[in-house]
């Protein structure tokens, strides 16, 4: 099952601290709380107990009840109090303990959140972070290893964020609590404590919207984010093997799409393999197939490919979830294929 | 419906809270009387108006709180305007009217005119929306606003103000889990809620005995460690006293109340509505439940009202409301280009609304 691990508390980070993404939310949540009165965090388990991934571990005591809420199961009210906080001047950052159990929630997100500053014409604003672990890879099951990103990205009026390394997580979460509308943000969880890199300073922003070049190539651009990230790495680095030089686009953000790095990398390269966990059909990668056939058709020089999971829940055994997500082998196999057509 | 021992007698918690006498101003009850006669003509008017608007196929969508004007009146009346935060659902036209929306305002909403400061023509008829009055954004949806109210209770919590969020709905949203959650999240923090249900025992068609297995909504409140109190919501100072009982016990961080006020409707649910699931008899008890006349015969019986004044006043409102009606007509609808504005932060202000909250910021420096 799914590691809870105990860490040490988190002080804030310097520039260059070396962090896993975990705790550089961790980090970016001590750091905008210190900057901010305004911000708050509520959630179930995020006092006392820290998170389930001790994601909000020391906050509780730092930043005392009225800021960090421990709330009943309750996700409807997790986040319609979030909602109505955010109206009311506060900035709320409504922690999910799994993206599996924010559907409860998805009516405050896509029905309010969502549409609350165009029916007022501007009138209201809701600067809510609903915040969420999610992705496969950790025997989690049906109910702990969702991803749940694409159900956003269809909504007008939500930012949807998802970063693939700890120095972009710490970044793009002090964006997100600092931007004035309703943003997403999945962390997955696979990657919570497998990589560490030095993070940046309380003033590093990173802004929501801009993709991240994460290696520069000639041959085939993989354009991912989260996990895929990492698989994508693994499979370019065996890739360059066979004498190939694979292009990585991180999205980092979903919604709104950076159409112009999308551009740049298939104009550079002209073969595309989009890579994700979430389920292949009406995904992430289907939009950005769409988007490439519409507007970079004499761009391609080979078939738009895609490496996502295979329409399927997650199972608890190994073998079968094995046979449903992505993993680096699949991605360099498809990448061979595409790079040889 | 319920009666108030009942409702009274089914949890020695649940019962009708009353402000202490050291916290009790001196309420003048004919001037009170008075105001609220004077905001429910202007609610009728208005919702007269509307029903011809559908009829003449100018506003698409119409729903009024025929029945509910004085339970809304009399219980908006106990907020202070800007101040606290209201959160009606959207047959409280009068609620709005009461903190200061005008009819010209909520004709522009009807008729989906551009510079409906609510929504910009956007949504349904009766969505208000107004910052400047706290009034938060109204949607279609039955009950989602209840978390929202307890999470500006909550922010008002955390902001150190001693602002109250009331939170106005039907007897429908009591059957909602998100109802559950939100008194249950109010009543563990003592927050500064006040719940306000209006029961007119329709949810659209479903009558009360469908809906709940209880006769009284306000039962609820003991299971989340709040008062609940049933009272006539056709009776303009009982409503107003239990909502000014719940107000202070607010304001004195004792926590939330659940206020239920028990109203006819009597109305069809909305222009979209046919009605037909009532029978004769239960459309006419709801009618002779009308709490105009009920209150204009109070006013009369008091002294200080005459018949003469009453139909000055009717006639005078009536003329007031035709005219803005007409303005209102006036007016162009939104240009197709604005439809994908404040879809986020940073686009320029909706130009009426803008207006509004500048002249009433203005105002504010005045008696501030």
């Amino acid at each position: 099952m799914v590691e809870h691990i105990a860490q040490p508390p988190a002080a804030p980070a310097e520039a260059g601290a070396v962090l896993t993404l975990v705790e550089a939310v961790r980090a970016a949540l001590w750091e905008e709380m210190a900057r901010d009165p305004r911000v708050i965090v509520l959630g179930q388990d995020v006092g006392r107990k820290g998170g389930v991934f001790k994601a909000t571990q020391g906050l509780l005591a730092e930043y005392g009840p009225w800021r960090v809420l421990d709330t009943p199961i309750s996700e409807a009210a997790i986040a319609g109090a979030a909602i109505g906080a955010a109206m009311m001047g506060l900035r709320p950052v409504a922690e999910f303990q799994f993206a599996d159990y924010i559907h409860p929630a998805y009516d405050q997100i896509v029905n309010h959140a969502a549409t609350i500053r165009w029916r007022s014409v501007g009138g209201w604003g809701v600067p809510v972070v609903f915040r969420a672990p999610f992705g496969a890879g950790v025997r989690g099951g049906v109910y702990h290893s969702q991803s749940v990103e694409a159900l956003y990205c269809h909504i007008p009026g939500l930012k949807v964020v998802v970063p693939a390394t700890p120095r972009d997580a710490k970044g793009l979460l002090k964006s997100a609590i600092r931007d004035d509308d309703p943003v997403l943000f999945f962390e997955h969880k696979w990657s919570y404590r497998r990589y560490r890199e030095p993070v940046g300073g309380p003033d590093e922003l990173i802004p929501i919207g801009q993709a991240r070049l994460d290696r520069p190539g000639r041959d085939l651009s993989i354009i991912t984010y989260g996990v895929g990230v990492h698989h994508a790495r693994q499979a370019a680095d065996a890739l360059a093997a066979e004498g190939l030089l694979v292009e990585i686009l991180d999205l980092r953000t979903l919604a709104p799409l950076d159409h112009e790095a999308i551009a740049r990398t298939v104009r550079k390269t002209s073969k595309v393999l989009i890579l994700h966990e979430a389920n292949k059909t009406m995904g992430i990668g289907a939009e950005i197939a769409a988007f490439i056939a519409e507007e970079l058709f004499l761009d391609l020089d080979g078939p738009i490919v895609r490496v996502a999971a295979a329409d399927c829940h997650l199972p608890y055994n190994a073998a079968e979830e094995d046979a449903i997500i992505p993993n680096p082998d699949r991605v360099y196999q498809a990448a061979l294929r595409l790079a040889r057509f | 419906m319920a009666s108030e021992e009942q409702s009274r007698a089914s949890s020695p918690t649940t019962e009708l809270v009353v402000e202490s006498a050291s916290e009790a101003t001196p309420l003048d009850e004919g001037a009170l009387l008075l105001r609220i006669y004077r905001l429910a003509v202007l609610t009728r008017a208005v919702d007269e108006r509307l029903w011809i608007f559908s009829r003449q196929g100018l506003a698409g969508f119409v729903l009024t709180p025929r029945g509910h004007e004085v339970a809304q009146i009399a219980s908006a009346l106990t907020l202070r305007v800007g101040h606290d935060s209201a959160w009606p659902y959207y047959r409280d036209m009068a609620v709005g009217l009461t903190l200061g929306v005008t009819p010209y305002e909520l004709f522009l909403g009807a008729l989906g005119r551009a510079d409906d400061p609510h929504s910009g023509g956007r949504q349904l008829s009766m969505h208000l929306s107004s910052p400047r009055l706290r009034i938060a954004t109204v949607s279609s949806e039955i009950a989602a606003h209840l978390p929202q109210a307890v999470g500006a209770a909550y922010a008002a919590r955390v902001l150190g103000q001693d602002s109250v969020a009331v939170c106005w709905f039907g007897d429908g949203a009591t059957s909602e889990g998100v109802t559950h959650e939100a008194m249950n999240l109010a009543g563990i923090h003592r927050l500064p809620v006040v719940f306000i249900c209006e029961n007119n025992g329709l949810a659209i068609s479903v009558p009360l005995a469908l809906q709940m297995p209880i006769a009284s909504v306000a039962a609820r409140a003991a299971a989340y460690g709040m008062p609940g109190t049933s009272v006539d919501g056709t009776d303009a100072l009982a409503v107003y006293r239990a909502c000014q009982a719940a107000m202070a016990r607010a304001r004195r961080g004792e926590g939330p109340s659940l206020v239920e006020l028990r109203v006819p409707r009597i109305t069809p649910h909305s222009s979209q509505d046919d009605d037909s699931y009532r029978s004769e008899a239960e459309r006419a008890a709801a009618a002779a439940a009308d709490p105009l006349p009920r209150l204009r015969r109070e006013l009369l019986a008091r002294g200080g009202w005459s018949e003469e004044a009453d139909e000055r006043l009717v006639a005078e409102t009536r003329a007031a409301v035709a005219a803005a009606a007409d303005r209102a007509l006036a007016q162009p609808p939104p240009p197709p280009e604005r439809a994908r504005r404040w879809l986020f932060a940073g686009d320029p202000p909706h130009p009426y609304l803008a207006q509004l909250e500048r002249a009433g910021r203005a105002e504010g420096d005045r008696h501030g």
